[in-house]
């Protein structure tokens, strides 16, 4: 308990002296991912963990139109993008997701960050099909918070465990092994026990590959109301990034693109200041890593990619 | 009359089918051999494959990310991998590679080149380790779209590049005309249930690639694993042509194609 209070003194202390020193700037290298906020901020989940406060009646950033995907897509191919990734909001809730899929899948490998609740086996066939036919890499990430129905049901809603496990299996009886994306949100999650629970309820369901993929919380949006938000010395400096780490944080070569226009990641879309610009282009310059969930990106070396 | 050179990359410590791949490529022809680096891992005895590496006159060895842990005596291969059980491998493989790699040969990795550069048949050519760009970054098939790839060419002014570091074979012929080769690797199979490696000859004289696959004595390797201690999850490998561990990295559509 002593050491814990001496802990937090230094922290605040820290904090303090670092109050008036500038943001790390980063440069922008390529654009390697274009993240594209299909449905906004709208969702048929509001889970409590949403670092973007998503949810059915969240219509901050609307659907884009058919026209706004296919215009980003053709800058980002022209500037030589490597992968694309839809998320929301829910992407399946949009009325065109075939064609956006079908479209982007001409150009470049996507990857649908879903919750996976709206994949009945008619879809669940065609991007089977889809899958097989593409002649790059489509994956499905879908969103579980727990082993266990009260584990899962507590983050992301009530009766959605067995709905989102369903689609799971679905998709992976369709021939397109998921990922499985969790939020460790519940920490005993995060280690290798953890992980080894999701594996063993993945096989348990006829999944061979399992495929996980472990994200710490962001402490904003709707998770800053269930959690905590960011403390005053969770915040970058100049000087606080290290050799390499240009490299690995994925801003230096991603950007995503909404319907209300272009962000630096796809985390900070509900901040204000973080807007760059109406297009793509707009976006192609370095960034100031002054949000404190750029902090969680340097210290838990997230990224967001598959 | 041809004039052609062998590309190869991944070695992981097999030195049957890199004795192998010498014989059968001097066979038709190769003159000279260029080995796109990750001389070390996964197989057993290591110091084995140096012979047919060091001090000859048409062996051209570059670094790969492997090669740079080993040659500086870091702690792990840097592989980036963050599952357990891939991790758990992967330092089975490092520390044993590490453990029982002369200083004397680590001191030979830590100083290889990191690209070569030629000109053959009027294209300019660059082979690089994992990608011109990151030593450790992955090319797959699956995940990389052409107009990525002419960015990659155009950024390292190259009209035909060879790299390795997946373990996956392909060759993709862009709209411009220019050329992306990942070799594959000579260590180990695929992930396609086969048994054999993969290689390319290339004819100097008219830039033509041939990707061909290899048989060697893999029944012997697995034995010599064995011999060593190796985890039976590698020897299963080599036996089934399926990989068992280090799966993470694998995109959607080559993981399909195997069984874990």
């Amino acid at each position: 308990m002593a050491s814990n209070l001496i802990n937090l003194d230094m922290l605040v202390t820290r904090a303090q002296e670092r109050a008036d020193l500038p943001a790390p700037t980063l440069d922008f290298e390529h654009l390697d991912v274009l993240w594209l906020q299909v449905t906004g901020t709208l969702c048929n989940l509001a889970c409590l963990h949403c670092f973007i406060s998503c949810g059915p009646k969240n219509d901050s950033h609307p659907f884009m139109t058919v026209d706004q995907v296919a215009t980003a897509i053709s800058e980002g191919a022209a500037m030589g993008v490597k992968e694309v990734y839809f998320t929301g909001g829910e992407p399946f809730l949009h009325p065109d997701i075939r064609e956006l899929i079908e479209r982007t899948l001409e150009v470049a490998p996507l990857s649908i960050l879903t919750n996976g609740i709206l994949i009945e086996d008619e879809m669940a066939a065609w991007l089977g099909e889809t899958f097989a036919s593409s002649r790059y890499g489509l994956d499905i990430r879908v969103s579980l918070d727990g082993t266990t129905a009260k584990e899962n049901d507590a983050i992301r809603g009530r009766n959605t465990f067995e709905q989102i496990v369903g689609a799971i299996v679905r998709l992976w009886e369709n021939g397109i092994n998921p990922v499985v994306t969790v939020t460790t949100c519940h920490n005993e999650l995060a280690d290798g026990a953890g992980r080894n629970r999701f594996i063993e309820l993945l096989k348990s369901r006829g999944i061979s590959q399992p495929r996980l993929k472990f994200l710490s919380p962001f402490k904003i949006g709707r998770e800053e109301r269930r959690d905590e938000g960011y403390q005053a010395y969770e915040r970058l400096v100049d000087g606080d990034l290290i050799e390499g780490e240009e490299n690995d944080l994925q801003c230096s070569s991603c950007r995503m693109v909404t319907a209300k226009g272009v962000f630096p990641c796809p985390i900070l879309i509900e901040v204000e200041e973080a807007r760059m610009g109406d297009t793509l282009a707009d976006g192609i310059v370095p960034i100031k890593l002054n949000h404190p969930a750029c902090y969680t990106c340097h210290v838990e070396g997230v990224t967001c990619r598959t | 009359m041809s004039n052609l050179i062998c590309v190869f990359g991944g070695i992981y410590n097999n030195h049957r089918s890199l004795a192998a791949l010498i014989e059968e490529a001097s066979a038709l022809g190769a003159t000279a051999f260029y080995c796109l680096g990750d001389v070390g891992g996964f197989g057993p005895n290591p110091d084995k494959v140096f012979p047919y590496l060091r001090d000859q006159k048409n062996v051209f060895v570059m670094q790969g990310n492997y090669d740079h842990s080993i040659g500086n005596r870091l702690e792990d291969c840097a592989c980036g991998y963050v599952d357990p059980r891939d991790n758990h491998f992967a330092q089975i493989s490092y520390d044993y590679t590490l453990a029982n790699t002369s200083d004397d040969n680590k001191d030979w990795l830590q100083e290889l080149p990191t690209e070569f550069r030629h000109e053959w048949a009027g294209k300019k050519v660059l082979m690089a380790h994992g990608s011109p760009r990151r030593i450790n970054e992955f090319l797959w098939e699956s995940q990389c779209p052409d107009g990525f790839l002419e960015y990659l060419m155009n950024e390292a002014d190259a009209d035909l590049m060879f790299i390795t570091h997946t373990g996956i074979p392909w060759v993709r012929e862009l709209p411009s005309g220019k050329t992306m080769v990942n070799v594959g690797v000579i260590g180990r199979p695929p992930n396609d249930g086969t048994t054999l490696v993969d290689y390319v000859l290339v004819d100097t004289d008219t830039a033509q690639v041939t990707p061909r696959r290899l048989a060697y004595d893999h029944v012997a390797l697995a034995q010599e694993m064995r011999d060593v201690d190796l985890p039976e999850e590698f020897v299963e490998t080599v036996l089934t042509g399926y990989w068992t561990t280090c799966l993470e990295i694998l995109p959607g559509k080559e993981r399909a194609i195997g069984t874990y």
